[in-house]
Order: structure tokens, then sequence, then C-alpha cells
């Protein structure tokens, strides 16, 4: 049996293998801890490295050390540890380091709490860390995308030389589904840049200093064309009903989700109601909103969080189109019918 | 200082390409520093081994972060502190090349304490090369760990007081109180006999990594003449004076002689059989007998170690193994421990979207608290399902279907309690056959860990099928 029923956190992990990722590092924090378990279970009879860190700090720069030799290498975390994280994925980014960061939103700000929210947006899709960088982050709405987004997540740090993010809420970590296991097809090219112990590498430097000011401008201005070519080539999003609708909602990860109930239901009580959901976060789906602002009347963004992702939608719209704002926060996870009632309103059916 | 004139170390550079500018011949170090006398040590050193191809530096932030200019090895630059965490990865990432670590006092006992610390601790097989100069270079004078009582510098200008800093730290014996560690000596760099020590340490502390022993580490006092504003010969003096009564010289641990473990070779899996799966095998999704008539959206509700979860598991294997859409979320957390669990599963004929139940058409209520929390959410003319054993004399809403299942007296009567769950699974199954008995079995054997209790759970099954009787 390939199909197999488990959490998103586990399917990480499942992911993680197929794409032949070869160290974990981590730290334990709810609600991410089972990804460490997992790793901690299936990757030393694989002849893989686990190891538990000292703390997020030193997880992340172990990830650092072990994607420096070419592996792949991840750690995974939730809030208050990917704040300590920033650092090194700055150093990662600076590096041209290809690694992998799972993110398992929880309550903040502060120790907040465990339940699930998307208050991490501002960290992870903006940066965060210091300097002029990007992450590329994408952001799984259930089990299955979970393993394949981990997959994915290498592919393009390794093919962009650069920290993939994967943005999930707590939600979507702990929620089972049935997640397809087969083995596929990997793509993995050469590391000529690594530092692995070869006289073939001898002499190579992994480093993300430019003591200069011109020479690191220079380097700026080169990860700055990679930026540019990670959008024009990498954007992913999913639509659902849009083509005749009247207003379309936007949100990503377990909000998603009950947005697709909600248009459901409200398509039955005659709203013309659709969903844009990006995949990835950054680079932003900006073309598709923008295109579709000129058809449909307003846009409702729907986040576990006070106004972040609104803020790359609004971006994209130019002020063509009323953007709303729909909100809960603090663990707090909206229901379909809440969502459904909002536009029952808007429409004066209710 | 006289320094034993011998030829360059062959990974040693002779032309520095990562140093910009046009001068390629002359470090980046101040006259008379002592970082330039260790890379040499290093160099020689890593050439007598043989393993320049195989060396990994890992240049700290700090004087050294340039180390990387000088050496033909691989170079990795790293965070401030971060050297024993990042070459930690890169040992585990690649076990067979040798790994050093040069750090200054700041960067190692300051801000990377605790990475040195448990670094140490794992027994990382990697050599730290420590330059203890007793204060902040780079940043130009500043207060180290190991800066001396008394000491003046730019962030203690009127000295170092145990009052507002504390005692410097002594990192050799901080760590000679750890178990792992196979070598730690303290060196100094004073005159050409102090210098032949550092130049043997330095070799032995690789030679320890090479022979696969563990963690070395050598702290070399090391004149800073600018930092300490002072000459390079009375740096050298000031090293006498002031440091060697803080730092004593020696080997605080040697475990160069003791014999080695004999290494076993893991037997190892592979990726199928890490995931149970066959190679090549594709993830078929198999066709429902029948579809379901209706989508299940089902909240199960109870206290801790009633089992809970583990029901809402089980019918969401079910469910999957039938080939119907599932969903399954836990209640998780400190809600969990604070006694009560419920889960929401979704089984369902299509895609589906929320995967929270917020008005569920099935509860299957376990307690009371949970009975009284979410029966009003219950959507009219949906199902209950309640433990009668447990919750007695509650009134039950006509606008329900509710069936009173006293799934805790019959666990007990079966001979353990912990299976009302699964009695409940089977009144489920017996009120609404959406699975048989088979699918049901299946499901419980993919998921109860200890195969011991399977029978017990068969009957706990049989037992709540037959129960399942409408209640009124
Ligand atoms: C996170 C962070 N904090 C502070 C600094 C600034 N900084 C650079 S080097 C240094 C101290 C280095 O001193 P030490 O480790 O003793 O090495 P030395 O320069 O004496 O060789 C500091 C504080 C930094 N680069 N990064
Ligand atoms: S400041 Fe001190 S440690 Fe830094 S290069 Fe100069 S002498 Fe050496």
């Amino acid at each position: 049996m390939a199909r197999k029923l488990m959490k998103g956190n586990k399917a990480v992990i499942m992911g993680a293998i197929l794409a032949d990722c070869r160290a974990y590092f981590g730290y334990p924090i709810t609600p991410a801890s089972e990804i460490a378990e997992t790793a901690a279970l299936y990757f030393p009879p694989l002849g893989r490295t686990f190891l538990q860190a000292e703390s997020e700090v030193a997880a992340i720069n172990m990830v650092y050390g072990a994607a420096a030799t070419g592996v792949r290498a991840m750690t995974a975390s939730s809030g208050p540890g990917i704040s300590l994280k920033q650092e090194g994925i700055s150093y990662s980014a600076g590096a041209e380091l290809p690694i992998v960061v799972v993110d398992i939103v929880r309550g903040g700000p502060g120790l907040g709490n465990i339940a699930p929210e998307q208050g991490d947006y501002f960290q992870v899709v903006k940066g965060g860390g210091h300097g002029n960088y990007r992450n590329i982050v994408l952001s799984p709405n259930c089990a299955q995308e979970m393993c394949d987004l981990t997959i994915l997540a290498f592919e393009l740090a390794d093919k962009y030389r650069n920290p993939a993010v994967i943005l999930a809420d707590g939600y979507i970590g702990q929620m089972m589904e049935p997640v397809d296991l087969s083995i596929r097809e990997i793509w993995k090219p050469e590391k000529p840049w690594a530092v692995d112990g070869t006289s073939r590498t001898q002499g190579n430097l992994v480093s993300s200093i430019h003591l200069s000011a011109e020479e690191l401008e220079v380097h700026v201005e080169h990860l700055f064309k990679k930026y540019q070519t990670v959008q024009a080539n990498e954007v992913r999003y999913e639509e659902y009903r849009t083509e005749d609708a009247d207003v379309i909602l936007i949100g990503y990860g377990v909000v998603s989700r009950i947005v697709l109930s909600a248009v459901d239901a409200a398509r039955k009580k005659g709203v013309r109601v659709g969903m844009i959901r990006p995949i990835t976060l950054w680079p932003f789906p900006t073309d598709i909103i923008r295109k579709r602002a000129e058809s449909v009347e307003e846009f409702i963004v729907a986040e576990l969080s006070t106004g972040q992702l609104i803020e790359d939608v609004r971006l994209a719209v130019e002020g063509r189109k009323p953007v709303r704002l729909f909100r809960r926060t603090g663990g707090m996870v909206p229901s379909a019918e809440e969502i459904v009632s909002i536009l029952e309103v808007r429409e004066g059916v209710a | 200082m006289d320094m034993v004139v011998k030829e360059k170390a062959k990974s040693i550079l002779d032309q520095y390409k990562y140093k910009p500018g046009p001068d390629k011949e002359s470090t980046h170090y101040c006259p008379g520093c002592g970082h330039g006398n260790v890379h040499k040590m290093i160099g020689e050193a890593v050439d007598e081994l043989g393993v320049a191809d195989r060396a990994v530096l890992m240049s700290p932030v700090g004087c050294s972060v340039f180390a990387y200019y000088y050496f033909n090895m691989g170079h990795i630059q790293v965070a401030h502190g971060r050297a024993p965490a990042a070459a930690t990865g890169v040992k585990r990432a690649q076990p067979h090349t040798i790994v050093m670590s040069y750090q200054g006092d700041g960067d190692l006992a300051a801000i990377g304490g605790n990475n040195i610390l448990q670094a140490a601790n794992r027994g990382e097989n990697m050599t730290v090369f420590f330059i203890n100069n007793a204060i902040y270079g780079m940043t130009g004078g500043q207060m180290a760990p190991t800066t001396l009582l008394g000491q003046r510098t730019s962030t203690t200008p009127r000295g170092r007081t145990r009052a507002n800093e504390g005692f410097p730290i002594r990192v050799c014996e901080l760590l000679a109180s750890l178990e792992a560690p196979v070598y730690l000596e303290r060196v100094a760099l004073i005159d050409p006999k102090t210098t032949a020590k550092a130049r043997k340490a330095i070799k032995k502390a690789i030679q320890m990594q090479v022979e696969g022993r563990g963690f070395s580490l050598v702290e070399i006092l090391s004149p800073c003449p600018t930092g300490w504003k002072l000459s390079p010969p009375d740096s050298r003096e000031w090293i006498t004076k002031n440091m060697l009564p803080v730092f004593p010289l020696g080997v605080y641990r040697d475990r160069s002689k003791e014999e080695l473990p004999p290494v076993e070779e893991p037997k190892l899996e592979t990726v199928a059989e890490a995931l149970g799966i066959q190679t090549g095998e594709a993830a078929t999704i198999p066709k429902p007998s029948a579809p379901l008539r209706e989508t299940v959206r089902m909240k199960v509700a109870g206290f801790g170690g009633q089992g809970i979860l583990f029901l809402g598991e089980v019918l969401a294997e079910a469910g999957m193994q039938a080939g119907h859409r599932v969903t399954w979320l836990p209640s998780y957390g400190p809600e969990m421990r604070g006694g009560t669990a419920n889960c929401h599963v979704v089984i369902s004929s299509e895609r589906i979207g929320s995967p929270t139940v917020s008005l569920p058409n099935v509860l299957v209520a376990m307690n009371r608290p949970s009975y009284e929390r979410f029966v009003n959410d219950v959507i009219d003319n949906g199902m209950l399902l309640y433990d009668s054993s447990l919750i007695e004399g509650v009134p039950v809403p006509e606008r329900l279907r509710s069936y009173a299942i006293p799934a805790t007296q019959i666990a007990d009567s079966i001979g353990n309690t912990r299976v009302a769950n699964v009695v409940m699974l089977g009144a489920y199954l017996g009120i609404t056959g959406i699975f048989d008995r088979e699918q049901a079995l299946n499901a419980l054997r993919l998921h109860i860990r200890r195969t011991q209790l399977l029978d017990l759970n068969e009957k706990a099954l049989d037992a709540g099928m037959k129960a399942a009787s409408p209640k009124k």
C-alpha cells in the first residue's frame, strides 16, 4: 500500500526521505515536534543523520554546515524557534546555500500559544532575517502537499541555491489525511561549489562576507536577479470557481480549506464567489490576482493574522478593487459558516 | 617572536586568491598578532598528516573571519559563535572530512558558549583551535569572557571587576568537567619553547580526529598587540605576566593512548522498506463499493485516556481503505492535558474543504462535559451516540437521532475499560453500516500498536455492533 493515512507533520519527513534529504537537525516545539520525532525514527536506519540540537540557533547552523557540504539538509520549528533561526537563514541566503526550513505556525507574539495561527507570514515571507534576500515560501493545505511541497522545496532550494521554507499552520501539521508515498523521480543537481572534503572541491569557499561596498553590491544584485528569475518561473496557485465570480476569497493553508467549503456553501445560496489560493507565498501570485481584479467586484482576504497576507494582495490589486480583511487570531479558526455569513451580508441575503 | 624558519606549508597558499585588492601575499593581521602563527602551524600539521584534501576549516566571526584567505582547503565561513554547530553539520553529513573550527574567545566563550559546550559534550569528532587573546580584536578591543580582572578594554574602561563582569572563563577547565572530550590542552605563544609545544598540540589535536577519537580543543594564549595597545615583544611578556597565572598551561585531557571501541557497521534499510511500500508501487485508490449517502462530519469527544483520537483515526483509516476522502483533526497540546480530548473526522465522496467540524452531523460523546459542550452544535436530525454508562440523566434533544450505548459497561464486561472507544465504534458501524466488520478490523489492525490487544479489540467491536439499538 503506497497510500497511507498520516499527519501532515509526518508527511513532511516522508517527502524529505523521498527527496533524499540526508540530515535533519531540530529542537522540540509544539506543534512541530512530530517532524523531529518522525525524522528521529526514520532517518538513522536509512543511514541518514538525525540530531537534536541544543537550540534552534544551533540547529539552523548545523543545517548550514551540512548543506555547505552539498547534501540536502533540513530543520523544522514553530514561531519562536523560527525567530531564532533567522540569522542562520539570512547567512544561508547570503552564502547561497540550499536549505529547507519548515514552520508549523502557532499563536504569537511571544510565547503566545500552540494553536494554529498565520502570524509568521511576515517573518517568513518578507524575510525576517537581516539584509536583502528572499525565501522561497511554499504553503501546503493538506497532508499530501506537506509531502509533495517538501520535495519541491528541496528541488527549488537546489535549483536556486536559496533557502526554501514550508509555511504551514498547526492544523495542517496535526491533521491526518491519505498520502501517496510512491517512490518518484527526484531532480538533483551536481554541486561543484560544495565543500565536501574531496580534492575535487579543495579550496572551495562557502561564505556570505563581502567586505568592500563594490563587491557586496555586485553580490546583492546577483541575488536580486536570481529572485527575479524565481518570480518569473515559480509562481504556483490554485483557482477555484473564479470564472464568473463577483467576489474572490484569498487564503492559504488551513484557511483555504475552510474557504473552499464556504465557496461551495455560498454558491448553493446563489452567491457567485470563488477562491484563489497562493501555493507559493513568495513568489506571490500577483499576476492572476491582478487579472481577476478586472472582473470581480471585490476581494476578501481571509487569514489567521491581523492583516499580513492582505498586504501582498493589495500590492497585486493596486487599488483597482476593494480588498477586505476577514481575520481570526489567537488560535481561533473560523468556520465555513462564519465566512458564508459575511458573504450573505454582502449580498443582502441575510 | 623567533620562529623556526621552515619551508612554507603546502596547504598554505602562495597567493591569497580570495583576498580582495592587489596585495595577495601579506596577511590581513596586525604585526605581532598570534593568528598568523597559529595558521602556519595548522598548515604544517595538515601537511604532515596528509589530510589537506579532506580538510574543512570553519572561519568564525572575529579577526580570523578571513582565515579562508590563507589555506588550500575547503572553507566554510559561519555566523558569530556558531562554528561548532556548523562543524557538527559538516562532520555528520561527511564523516570523512577533517573539520577544524577556528574561534576567538568572544566567538567561542561568549556568544557561542553553549555551542562549544554541547559539541564537546556530544564528543563530535572535530578539532577546535581556540584563540584566547583576552579581548575582542575585530570590533576594536572590547571585553571578552577571558578578559582579566582589572584589564582595561573599551567596554571596561576602568578595568574588569568581579562585581560587574564576573571572572574570566577558563575554557579548558570547563570542558574538562565533561566526559566526552578526548584531548584538551592550553598552550601559549610566548617564546620558541612554548611555541614548539603549541605546534605539537595543534598537530595532535588533528591527529586525534584522523584516528576517529572525538572532540579535541587546543586553547592558545595569543598576543593581540593592537587590542592591548602594546608592542609585540611587550605583548608576549604580558601573556607571561598576566595571563599565565589565570590560564595555566598544560594538558587537561588526553585519551590518545586509549584503545578505540570497534566500529559496528549498521544494517541499513532501503527507502521502500522504511516507508513500508514496494519499490515501483503506485498509490491506488480503491473504488468505493457504494457512494456515501452523505458526507460524515463527525465529532468524537471525551476525556484523555478514553482513546478518543484513536476512535477517529480508525474510522478515517476505514474510510480511506474504502476509497473515500477522509480527514482527521485532533485537539492537541495542553487542551489534551486539561483532561478532555476531541477530534473531527470527515468522510466524504467529494473533495473535503474544511477539516474542522463546527456543526457535526454525528456526535460521539464519551463523557458528560463533552456531551454538554457539543450537543447543541449537532445539526437537526443529526446523530448522537453517547456513553450511557457515564452520561446519565441528561436531557436528550428530540431533534436528534440518539443512541445510548453503555460502552464503558460493555467494555468492563469484556475485561478492559479502555476498549469502550472500540465498543462505540462498533455501535456506530452497527447503526449506520457505513463499513462492514472486515473493513473495520483491517483499520484497527493498522492502528493498534500492541498486537496482543487485537483480540480484545475485536471482541469490543462485535459487542458494540450488537449493542447498537435505537433508544426511545
Ligand atoms: C551576532 C553578531 N554579534 C556581534 C557581531 C560583531 N562582532 C564581530 S567580531 C566580534 C568579536 C570577536 O572577538 P573574538 O571572538 O575574541 O575574536 P578576535 O577578533 O579577538 O580574534 C563581534 C562582537 C557579529 N558579527 N555578529
Ligand atoms: S586586532 Fe588583535 S587579534 Fe585582531 S589582527 Fe590585530 S592583533 Fe590580531
